[in-house]
């Protein structure tokens, strides 16, 4: 197997999907975070507001979730197969939120009436909710495993079996970790009252995450014994948990200093943290086997060929410095607070 | 009814109404650049008004257009997971190379287009409209790279058997300038053009005619009328080359596309028909051996028909694939006819005189759209049974695990969204259309020196 420093090319190609798919946790959970708390702006000012301070934006943090799914067919397509038709219904509902949810940004402020706009307020706070709650299902059954039997075909229940106790718990982490981003993102884009409102809310969120956070793992602790394998062979990961407790234990400091970019630093350590946490006990597998273990989607069995993921390691070189150009000059675009204008939403 | 059929239904229901946005975007793209280009060259302001006025319509095409593309990126894998698995390697990597080289440059350079009138320099704007409209056609180009390899795979090899069989990449350029994907990519941007330029001819006809916003109609009338008539004009070049690919490529393709049956005998080219599937004959008018020449300059050279082909390894929707076809030809000639008189009047000074004239090119926005949906109906129900042309067949590669109960579900559901998203689209182009180009917003003395 062909290696690019001692690394082999479907680990690397691991490496690549964990980082898009970080990045896009980390972006467009501010996005989605700030959308589920919509409903608890009461002011229709306040809620322009709060769309247009990621008017501009949102749609390049989505690129990252294309990326991410191009990513995982192209370089796992046996990966990115088994999941999306096991996980069919959660998928669908997530694709067809996500069409809800860049509608209500672009329809709600095109009309003045009060039914329209509150309509679309309704359909913007649940489609981000649910779309942040789903993406944790997902990720819950992932880390549970699933049905999977011979050649990588999902045996599971079809319709709900995806809403289990597990991955309701995961799904609420998530919500609660977004909307703690989604809220310190907002104190970095607003001022005035909503600001000062911001700041009481994202109390709350904060105890809504530190509550899920801790229900969830207490729930792995005990009743998913094998999550706790890789930290007995490798004591060293102990770190990774550790260093996500304190990256969010900084948060509260910072907002209460007022250094809102930094807090949101710190809370997109968080996550990242989070999700090193997940690859390292997954890797080498993708999708465990409920089944049999051997039916297992790992790096390995799921991986595309050597050369494609060569050829594609090569375009994520070309390609990531010029992404990362233009990302920079959007965001230094538009720093600092939100002002309305004749092209807001 | 059976899971392959409500795949297929799903999908080609969710990409044809995907499909009616992103050749706006293109094509509204290319116009808006145009203009914008030529504010920033000539300081006349007038310019800068249809920039902004088109740039809120494809605001709302481009946003629409992103929103259903997601959806296409995930349904491979959630509908078609045996298909996935076999050719991820190939089809999955034209795909990542969409999003890492077009969609992240159109997607970024899109908030400055939309939000950075008052942040950024009108050159850096410029730059930011060229840059989008850049990203669209590179979508354009991986999206019908990936389609053309099912249509005609190249640089690949097969790997394992049965199950565990996959297509691998053997040389990428290969794989990228696949026989077909060259005359495809430049048919689906021109059609892209196209479709674009008469929304634009449209809007601005109807100006015209009701006499609103005269002078920078006639500009913007003027400049989408140039760029429809070289694109028609050249659509027939690329469309016909594209056919010449696909009588070596795909021969039982273009077999259908023009109801040819037998073995191999001259091939006659229809202007319109009916084919019969069950007696194998076309009733219509046609060029007694039309089709032939057209691919071997020669009347009396054979052409492989369905015949040659096994029953189980030819498209069965023949006289559905016949008429997709016809209708695309017929529409890309009214456009040339239509392009061409509009140029000769302009050149006699009389272009804006004819009012039945406008009222066609008010209408004609449908025509091209149209001919886009067939053109891709003809092109994939022609390549049918397969999935990839001579190795995967569809009907092997549909997620097996996934019921027709949950397609079921899915598919309900797009209806239902994607009705009223069309409705949302329609209502919120002709608001904005009614509203005209000028904005209140804009400096009351400027906007009345225009009215």
């Amino acid at each position: 197997m062909e290696t690019f420093l001692g690394i082999d090319y479907p680990t690397l190609w691991y490496l690549v999907v964990g980082l898009l798919f970080s990045g896009y946790a980390i972006l467009e959970g501010f996005d989605y975070g700030a959308g589920a708390w919509h409903l608890f702006f009461k002011k229709d000012l306040s809620r322009r507001i709060a769309i247009n301070a990621i008017g501009p934006l949102w749609d390049a943090n989505q690129v990252w979730l294309i990326i991410g799914g191009g990513a995982l067919f192209a370089g796992f397509p046996v990966m990115y197969a088994t999941m999306l038709s096991a996980m069919y219904i959660p998928f669908m509902l997530f694709l067809l939120l996500l069409v809800l949810r860049s509608s209500a940004i672009k329809f709600r402020s095109a009309e003045e009436m009060k039914w329209w706009r509150t309509t679309w307020d309704i359909i913007y706070f649940v489609s981000n909710t649910l779309i942040a709650f789903l993406l944790g299902v997902v990720l819950g059954n992932v880390l549970q495993g699933f049905e999977i039997g011979e050649n990588y075909t999902y045996q599971g229940g079809i319709f709900l079996a995806f809403l289990n106790p597990y991955a309701v718990m995961a799904g609420f982490t998530t919500l609660s970790l977004f909307m703690t981003q989604g809220a310190i993102f907002l104190l970095l884009k607003t001022e005035g009252r909503l600001h000062t409102r911001l700041t009481f809310l994202l109390k709350k969120g904060m105890i809504f995450f530190i509550t899920s956070f801790a229900i969830t793992s207490l729930y792995t602790l005990t009743f998913l014994p094998g999550v706790t394998d890789r930290f007995k062979e490798q004591p060293l990961f102990f770190a990774i948990p550790v260093l996500a407790f304190l990256a969010v234990a900084n948060v509260p400091r910072l907002v209460s200093k007022k250094r809102y970019f930094q807090a949101l630093i710190f809370s997109s350590l968080t996550m990242a943290f989070l999700l090193m946490l997940v690859a390292f006990q997954l890797y080498p597998v993708l999708l465990p086997s409920t089944i049999d273990p051997s039916y297992s989607v790992t790096i390995y069995n799921a991986a595309s060929s050597q050369k494609s993921l060569g050829i594609m390691l090569t375009m994520v070189v070309v390609g990531a410095p010029l992404l990362a150009a233009y990302l920079i000059f959007l965001y230094r675009t538009f720093n600092g607070k939100v002002q309305l204008d004749d092209t807001s939403y | 009814m059976d899971t392959e059929i409500l795949a297929r239904i799903q999908f080609a229901f969710t990409i044809a109404f995907h499909y009616i946005y992103p050749p706006l975007s293109i094509g509204i793209g290319l116009i808006m650049a145009i203009m914008e280009g030529l504010y920033l060259k000539t300081g006349n302001k007038q310019y800068e008004v249809l920039t902004r006025f088109w740039l809120k319509i494809f605001a709302i095409t481009f946003g629409i257009g992103v929103a259903t593309g997601i959806i296409m990126e995930f349904e491979f894998g959630t509908n078609w997971a045996v298909y996935s698995r076999y050719v991820g390697d190939i089809f999955g990597s034209a795909l990542a190379a969409e999003g890492l080289f077009a969609f992240g440059l159109e997607s970024t350079f899109l908030g400055i287009l939309l939000f950075g009138w008052n942040r950024v320099s009108p050159k850096v704007h410029f730059f930011s409209t060229i840059m989008v409209f850049l990203g669209s056609m590179f979508s354009a180009v991986w999206i019908v790279v990936a389609n053309s390899w099912q249509q005609t795979p190249a640089g690949y090899h097969i790997v394992g058997e049965g199950f565990d069989a996959r297509a691998e990449v053997t040389d990428f350029w290969a794989m990228v300038f696949n026989p077909s994907s060259v005359d495809r990519i430049i048919h689906v941007w021109q059609g892209a053009f196209l479709a674009g330029t008469f929304l634009v001819l449209s809007v601005h006809a109807y100006y015209l005619l009701k006499g609103r916003y005269v002078e920078i109609s006639k500009k913007a009338f003027k400049i989408s009328l140039v760029v429809a008539t070289i694109f028609s004009l050249t659509q027939l070049l690329s469309g016909h080359s594209s056919a010449d690919g696909v009588a070596v490529n795909q021969p039982a393709k273009l077999a259908a596309m023009e109801g040819h049956y037998e073995k191999s005998a001259p091939a006659d080219l229809y202007l319109f028909g009916w084919v019969d599937d069950e007696t194998q004959e076309v009733t219509g008018i046609k060029l007694p051996g039309g089709l032939s020449f057209l691919v071997h300059q020669d009347f009396e050279e054979p052409i492989i028909g369905l015949n040659a082909f096994p029953e189980n390894e030819r498209p069965g929707q023949v006289n559905a694939v016949f008429q997709f076809y016809h209708i695309m030809i017929s529409i890309g000639m009214f456009l040339i006819g239509l392009t061409l008189y509009a140029c000769f009047l302009w050149w006699r000074g009389t272009l804006f005189d004819k009012k039945w004239l406008l009222q066609i090119f008010a209408y004609s926005v449908l025509l091209p759209q149209i001919a886009n949906q067939v053109g891709w109906f003809a092109a994939e129900m022609g390549r049918q049974p397969w999935i990839v042309y001579g190795h995967l067949r569809t009907d092997e590669g549909f997620s097996q695990e996934v019921s027709s109960n949950q397609i079921l579900f899915s598919l309900i559901l797009f209806l239902v969204v994607y009705t009223v998203l069309f409705l949302l689209f329609i209502y919120s182009v002709n608001k904005k259309i009614k509203h005209g180009p000028y904005d209140e917003a804009q400096n009351p003395d400027e906007f009345l020196k225009y009215v």
